[in-house]
């Protein structure tokens, strides 16, 4: 047994795939406990439900597929899917739309392309978008933040929450309300300033808007923990980020009734942190090297203001990484990086000489 | 301090070399049966001079260098050449190559040795060949003949000699502990190189700081000599020769150049004890200092081994446990490769063995997916994108693996260590590379194909084109020739016949030479006719031979009298 060939390398690092996909949800934990904190239990119901959905369904895909089931299972990139997917859901959204979100994620854009590695789009971004279209009235109606909730008027505990998610046709009234994001849309006419008077969502908050800011700085402190672990580099986070802060300083005009909000509302408004931390940043569907990283990154950036500032959804983030998706294997062909030896940068779509 | 540059990606390994550092360098028994392989270096494999049963003694030559780049092979101990056959030998496949198997007489008696005390008055030229006749080729792993890079030629002077102590595999500590006992020795080895290389103003030692001993060790020997020990921080794969050159000089060494063509040589350092060993003592290299580690074994140190020592006399002797071992590697953990039986020798290259247990290195697990993760990419030591490599290698797309830089890839293996789906992103390229290789050599050949058939072609098409115009040249002939019949009498074409008939006739000075010589042969034949029936009549032969003798003479005297009518009627 000990003479036997084996290919090097022998050693091999402690790393491994079902680790980092672990890693990335636990790093989505400070997240949750924001939304939950500031919107109640919806979200922590349809992370739990979206994760079941989506294990049974791929086991059952597998299974279709002849794929070892177990093997696959094991890497944890279908929980690592349904959790994203469940907090990018409104909280308290009906349990189907959970269900359709998290079914189109794992079998339609994932497993139907060939599974892990093999997906063109970032699948959970797929199930986002194929319900925000389906259904734009569950999608559209939040909760109130917890700060803007009437006197008296608290978040359904638990029990009500499962009740109103499986049993309930119409959204409550009473908690819900408009995001930061919204408000900016439906405010034409008003300047920055007059928005920022009226609205409690903004004169209540600390930086940027009630109860969002903290999911923001929540999903960055993951970010920043993925960051430290090496789970990813710095370049697509940081790239779209910088593009979306500059995108909405050039376009600030000074807070005018034009203006579609300053930057710090609109880094820690709607998914930005969570779209550059945690879903950008999926590997499978964006560009490889560091300078592809950073284009694809910007190009997300600007896609999602320009598509909150002019487009019709109030947020953008899952339109963007799906356009830029499109775009990857493009930029992947022009931005190798210059390998030793070599003066020049090559392309991949060099043509070799006879 | 000298300023040192820091190489992109490589990766931390956990070292484990104290374990091996723990003794001396020691020395083993000498083993029953030596078998020491034809090609322990890059290049043709040397060839055999001796035969089954001739004697040896230690240090004798056994095989020649067979062309330039070859290196002989020299017996590692004195004793009885036992076989010359075919033997599994170091190599990643597991091939058999011919061997030469030495039966031990106990007795390790040496040549007579003959060294040089002043290599500096010593011309180059002598010192190299003295480094070719000891057989000498790198001992870091490659096992390039050192007396053909010891060689650039005038064109391409060298103004940097870099001498290899990076030793940045976990587990291997053999020049460390070569360093730590022998620096004089390797210092004077390198003064040699520096005297062949025309004294290179820039000689440099790169050692990892991970081994402050050596660093110290060699001090003493290296100040006030010109040669700098330049340390800097540990991190795989620095020993690389292109990564060793970037953390030396900062420069890169241009794809598909080798450092001669940039002024700089770069050397092993147990290549240089072996130098010292070869010129300053007249030892051929017989030997080399091997680090035995790894779990699996009891004892983990290094020894100074006898080229052709089967490993299992080294694994006998550190109580080697196999139900523990998950595999013995020859060289290191990251790019040494796998044993496939216990017979194989130590060759030059060999700088360890390594038996670890199945926790120490676990067998592998089943590759996942590649999710484009790019802990890959950050981890290349020459910026290569391994996961796209993957990719276009599973899809044998040669033409952007070529434009991905492939042949830049120095199969360090720090990709698939930090891989965390487990591919074994190496192998992907050992393959992909020959085939490409392979591909290339078939296109060439095509091309050499195609070019012979085209040039057949068209030699065939111009030999028929050829007797096309003759035959029409004919038909013109006989279409003239049927034309002027129309006019023409037949008087004139017998005319024109007897004309050619003349022509061809000779002239009568020649014909009557021709009629004399004619006479004179008939008269020849005549005279032996009558020798042969005389003789045989003397002899009394039959009457039967004797009629047809008889016969024979009568024939030949009418052909001479024919002849000479002839001869009166020319004369006439």
């Amino acid at each position: 047994m000990a003479f036997k060939q084996v290919t090097s390398p022998h050693a091999h690092g402690a790393q491994n795939t079902a680790k980092v996909m672990q890693l990335v949800v636990w790093a989505t934990i400070p997240g949750l406990i924001a939304l939950t904190w500031h919107f109640g239990w919806g979200s922590l119901i349809n992370v739990v439900l979206a994760s079941i959905t989506a294990v049974v369904s791929e086991a059952l895909i597998l299974k279709m597929r002849n794929r070892p089931v177990w093997f696959y299972l094991g890497d944890y990139s279908a929980v690592v899917t349904a959790v994203l997917l469940g907090l990018a859901l409104p909280p308290l959204c009906p349990w189907w739309v959970v269900v359709v979100g998290t079914l189109f994620s794992v079998v339609i854009a994932k497993q139907l392309f060939g599974g892990l590695g093999y997906n063109p789009f970032n699948p959970a971004m797929v199930g986002y978008v194929v319900v925000l279209i389906s259904f734009p009235v569950e999608m559209t109606t939040w909760v109130a933040p917890l700060a803007l909730l009437p006197e008296g008027v608290a978040h359904p505990d638990f029990l009500e929450s499962l009740k109103l998610v499986f049993f309930s046709a119409s959204p409550m009234d009473g908690v819900t309300g408009a995001t930061p994001l919204d408000s900016f849309k439906h405010a034409a006419g008003l300047t920055v300033e007059q928005i920022y008077q009226q609205d409690s969502l903004f004169s209540q908050a600390m930086f940027a808007g009630v109860g969002w800011e903290w999911v923001n700085l929540g999903f960055l402190a993951g970010g920043i923990l993925l960051l430290c672990s090496r789970v990813f580099t710095w370049h697509g986070p940081v790239a779209m980020l910088v593009a979306l802060a500059l995108m909405s300083l050039i376009f600030w005009d000074s807070g005018s009734s034009q203006s579609p909000g300053s930057p710090l509302m609109h880094l820690l408004s709607g998914a930005s942190m969570m779209g550059a931390f945690f879903i950008l940043t999926d590997p499978v569907s964006s560009a490889v090297s560091h300078r592809g990283r950073l284009i694809y990154g910007a190009l997300i950036g600007i896609l999602v203001f320009i598509i909150r500032s002019w487009g019709n959804y109030p947020d953008a983030v899952a339109f963007a990484v799906l356009l830029a998706n499109f775009t990857a294997p493009f930029i992947d062909n022009y931005t190798l990086p210059r390998t030793y030896g070599h003066t020049d940068r090559r392309k991949a779509t060099e043509r070799l000489e006879d | 301090m000298r300023q040192t540059w820091v190489t992109p990606g490589g990766v931390h390994p956990p070292e484990n070399k104290d374990q091996s550092l723990t003794q001396p360098i020691g020395s083993l028994p000498i083993p029953e049966k030596l078998v020491v392989p034809l090609g322990q270096h890059i290049g043709a494999p040397a060839i055999a001079c001796v035969t089954v049963g001739d004697r040896v003694l230690k240090g004798q030559k056994i095989a020649d260098p067979a062309g330039t780049i070859s290196a002989a092979i020299h017996a590692p101990t004195s004793g009885t050449i036992t076989a010359i056959e075919a033997r599994p030998v170091a190599h990643s496949s597991g091939m058999n190559a011919l061997c030469v198997e030495i039966t031990s007489d106990g007795k390790d008696q040496w040549i007579d040795k003959s060294g040089i005390s002043d290599f500096e008055h010593t011309s180059p030229k002598a010192l190299l060949s003295i480094i070719t006749e000891a057989g000498i080729a790198g001992m870091g792993g490659a096992g390039f003949p050192t007396s053909v890079k010891l060689n650039p030629g005038f064109k391409r002077p060298i103004d940097t000699l870099i001498i290899n102590a990076t030793e940045c595999e976990p587990y291997i500590t053999a020049d460390d502990s070569l360093i730590r006992e022998r620096a004089e020795e390797i210092v004077e080895g390198i003064r040699i190189l520096s005297h062949i290389l025309g004294n290179p103003h820039n000689i440099m030692i790169g050692i990892e700081n991970n081994k402050p001993e050596a660093i110290k060790a060699l001090e003493p020997h290296t100040k006030d000599t010109g040669i700098n020990v330049v340390s800097f921080p540990a991190k795989y794969p620095s020993g690389g020769e292109k990564q060793l050159i970037y953390i030396l000089t900062g420069k890169e060494l241009p794809s598909g150049n080798i450092p001669a063509d940039i002024g700089m040589l770069c050397v092993n350092i147990g290549t240089t004890h072996a130098i010292k060993r070869a010129v300053v003592d007249g030892e051929p290299l017989v030997s080399r200092v091997t680090t035995m580690t790894g779990e699996a074994c009891e004892i983990n140190r290094n020894y100074d081994v006898l080229i052709g020592t089967p490993v299992e006399h080294l694994l006998n002797h550190n109580n080697f446990d196999a139900q523990r071992c998950s595999r013995v590697i020859m060289g290191g953990p990251m790019m040494g490769f796998s044993l496939t039986s216990k017979l194989i020798p130590i060759v030059k290259t060999t700088n360890c063995i390594l038996a670890p247990s199945v926790e120490e290195i676990p067998h592998n697990e089943p590759a996942q997916p590649c999710i484009r993760c790019g802990m890959c990419a950050e981890a290349c030591p020459a910026s290569l994108l391994p996961q796209q490599l993957l990719w276009y290698s599973q899809a044998k797309d040669h033409e952007r693996l070529q434009s991905h830089n492939l042949f830049d890839c120095i199969e360090c293996g720090a990709c698939s260590y930090v891989c965390p789906s487990n591919i074994p992103l190496v192998q992907h390229y050992r393959s992909s590379k020959s085939d490409i290789k392979k591909a290339q050599e078939e296109k060439v050949k095509s091309t050499q194909a195609r070019e012979r058939f085209e040039f057949r072609q068209q030699r065939i098409e111009l030999a028929e084109k050829e007797r096309e115009a003759k035959r029409a040249a004919r038909r013109e002939a006989a279409k003239q020739a049927k034309a002027s019949s129309g006019t023409d009498s037949m008087a004139d074409i017998v005319a024109a016949a007897q004309a050619r008939t003349a022509a061809k006739k000779t002239s009568p000075e020649q014909e009557l030479a021709k009629l004399e010589r004619a006479v004179s042969s008939a008269e020849m034949r005549v005279q032996k006719a009558q020798d042969k029936l005389d003789t045989a009549s003397a002899n009394s032969e039959t009457d039967e031979k004797i009629n047809i003798l008889s016969a024979a003479l009568s024939g030949a005297q009418q052909k001479l009298e024919k002849a000479k009518t002839r001869l009166a009627e020319h004369s006439n």
